[in-house]
């Protein structure tokens, strides 16, 4: 069985968030970059899991990016995918990622593609919907548990209000969420493993960008908060009725 | 024309449609032309009663079929009608079904995306939509380089805007492919307003030291009519449930207002609250980060603020 995961490089989460170049670029200085907690913790550890269970799996890892993700990438490797490749796309265009991925995923007949929900800079959740698209497949957002049974998947997935429970057959694409799997680190062995793992690097082919990011803006602060008198919460409730008029 | 995707779940219309319509509705003046809704599946409530955000036509695609959601097959039926009716935008709620769906739909018309627009698009020199990234943290302002745009709108974050009207109702015949996931069960948590599409949140976090504790927050919720929620801490000792765990890794919320009881607000939980539009921080450490990020603070001990906020609003509605 062969399984694709997705993987993207982000800040990490409590990384200063500023700009530069009259704000239309993010400004990289001094940032430390993981891999989208998304897609380490829920979608490559639930991979792993599978992997320990079925050794029959084999773990394919991809990412859309620039030189500078390859650490991540072999961290990924070193937590336990088998091989990567790299395709040598810087662009932001979710687009431009999905088609990158599909062209990767047409030739490579994979069981099922993982991704994260979403990646928590961008935050647009669009690659997995994208990819269903492109590849005429069969997509479950926001699971939260995987089985795999012969040909079928069982997923849990979060819906509004509650969950889920349906089943599919490979080929398939999830995006994954908390749930799936816990957070792990990767081991000695493993990074000593994952720097052999092979890495392979194709040039980018997709071009055409349907969207161009203009600039970038930080929210005006908060203009301070009012105390109010922990003995006088009828004044805080007329201040949420008749100033924030929120109840 | 602007079409708007209009939601529904168990055949009842989401809230967050509401908002989608108004958003498109708004946009379509702004470019000149009106608004139409396509709906999948069949509903129990009015659909004509919709015009009052804003649709001059709702489509609706009859298929029962259809009342399950599978993103490919919604994403077939969307992407067909959108250009049956030759629609120029197609807009979206950004929540759990809008966000598997319009990129999907975008693909297919070889459409530029926002997923996640918190405004409505500058149209003067281009399309440049703005949208929320870095968890809340920053504003990006996105070009649109395709003729045909897909939009997926922030809950929460343009409105809902009630007018007068009715839309007229069309069928419309469209093939619906056989979905290949078959649903073998649904667990919805009864009684509850789901927390993104809740307007008021009441959400606590380790201040509250045990899940014993939680009454106090669960009477101020119900005198609110608030659904509640907590930091991931809580939630990963099971004093809560996981789906009320918010933040960066959790749910992203937006609500009018987010009660935070004993959570210091740490960064990662910011980022999935900082869009609401009030926020009140109760906590008894005066250097809680969370204050930076309140609009009222209260800097007390939850185990007696708590209770007299609960009597304040009681005693507030039993006024009115
Ligand atoms: C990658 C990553 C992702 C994360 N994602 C999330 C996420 O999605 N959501 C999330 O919430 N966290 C997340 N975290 C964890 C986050 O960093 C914080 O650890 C967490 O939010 C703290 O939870 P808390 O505020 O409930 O607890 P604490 O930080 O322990 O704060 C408890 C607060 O209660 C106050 N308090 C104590 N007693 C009382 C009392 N009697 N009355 C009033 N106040 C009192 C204290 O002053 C303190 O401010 C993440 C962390 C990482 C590293
Ligand atoms: N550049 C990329 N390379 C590989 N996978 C990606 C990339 N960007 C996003 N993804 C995957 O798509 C998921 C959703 O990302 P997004 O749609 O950008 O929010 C992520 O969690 C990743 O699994």
């Amino acid at each position: 069985m062969n399984i694709l995961v997705c993987i993207s490089k982000t800040p990490d989460t409590t990384a200063k968030i500023a700009f530069v170049e009259g704000n239309t670029k993010f400004d990289e200085n001094g940032v430390q970059w993981i891999i989208n907690p998304y897609d380490e913790w829920y979608s490559l550890v639930r991979a792993i899991e599978l992997k320990e269970k079925n050794p029959n799996v084999i773990i394919h890892l991809i990412t859309v990016g620039g030189a500078d993700t390859e650490p991540i990438i072999r961290k990924a490797l070193a937590l336990g995918g088998d091989e990567a490749i790299r395709v040598n796309n810087t662009s932001n265009d979710s687009m431009v990622v999905a088609q990158e991925i599909a062209a990767v995923a047409k030739g490579g007949a994979y069981d099922m593609i993982l991704t994260g929900k979403e990646t928590i800079d961008y935050n647009s959740a669009s690659i997995g919907s994208m990819l269903c698209a492109l590849l005429d497949t069969t997509f479950i957002p926001n699971a939260i548990s995987l089985d795999v049974n012969g040909n079928t998947a069982i997923v849990k997935r979060e819906i509004e209000g509650g969950e889920e429970t349906c089943e599919t057959n490979i080929p398939f694409i999830l995006s994954c969420q908390k749930g799936m799997a816990e957070q792990r680190i990767p081991n000695m062995r493993g990074i000593m493993a994952a720097r052999t793992k092979p890495l392979k690097v194709l040039e980018a082919t997709i071009h055409n960008e349907t969207t161009s990011i203009q600039q970038f803006d930080i929210p005006p602060a908060k203009s301070g908060v009012k105390l109010v008198d922990p003995s006088n919460m009828d004044e805080l409730v007329r201040l949420l009725k008749e100033e924030a008029k929120v109840i | 024309m602007v079409l708007i995707y209009i939601d529904q779940d168990e055949q009842e219309i989401k809230k967050a449609s509401f908002e989608a319509i108004s958003y498109g509705a708004a946009l379509a003046k702004q470019l000149g032309t009106h608004a139409e809704g396509i709906l999948l599946g069949t509903v129990k409530e009015s659909v004509e009663a919709l015009g009052k955000y804003g649709v001059s036509i709702v489509h609706q695609v009859t298929n029962s079929g259809l009342n399950n959601f599978d993103a490919s097959v919604h994403a077939t039926v969307v992407t067909e009608a959108a250009k049956k009716l030759g629609a120029t935008v197609i807009v979206f709620a950004h929540n759990i079904n809008g966000k598997a769906i319009a990129p999907a739909v975008a693909v297919k018309l070889n459409a530029g995306l926002v997923a996640g627009a918190c405004a409505l698009p500058k149209t003067d020199a281009g399309f440049v939509v703005t949208k929320t990234v870095f968890s809340g943290k920053a504003f990006a302002s996105i070009k649109i380089e395709t003729p045909i745009k897909v939009i997926s709108v922030n809950q929460n974050s343009f409105g809902v805007i009630v007018g007068e009207g009715n839309a007229t109702l069309e069928n419309l015949d469209l093939p619906v492919p056989a979905s290949k996931i078959k649903i073998t069960s649904i667990d919805k948590i009864k009684g509850e307003v789901p927390l993104t599409e809740a307007s008021l949140v009441v959400s606590g976090g380790r201040g509250l030291k045990g899940p014993e504790n939680w009454g106090i927050l669960l009477d101020l919720a119900k005198a609110l009519g608030a659904s509640t929620a907590c930091s991931r801490p809580v939630s990963d000792a099971d004093w809560r449930p996981h789906h009320e765990h918010v933040g960066q890794t959790g749910i992203q919320i937006a609500p009018n207002l987010y009660i935070a009881i004993g959570i210091s607000g740490a960064i990662q939980h910011l980022a999935g609250v900082n869009r609401s539009k009030t926020i009140v921080v109760i906590n008894k450490d005066p250097e809680a980060p969370f204050f930076k990020a309140a609009d009222y603070g209260v800097i007390g001990d939850a185990f007696e603020v708590v209770p007299a906020l609960t009597a304040a609003i009681l005693k507030s509605k039993a006024g009115a």
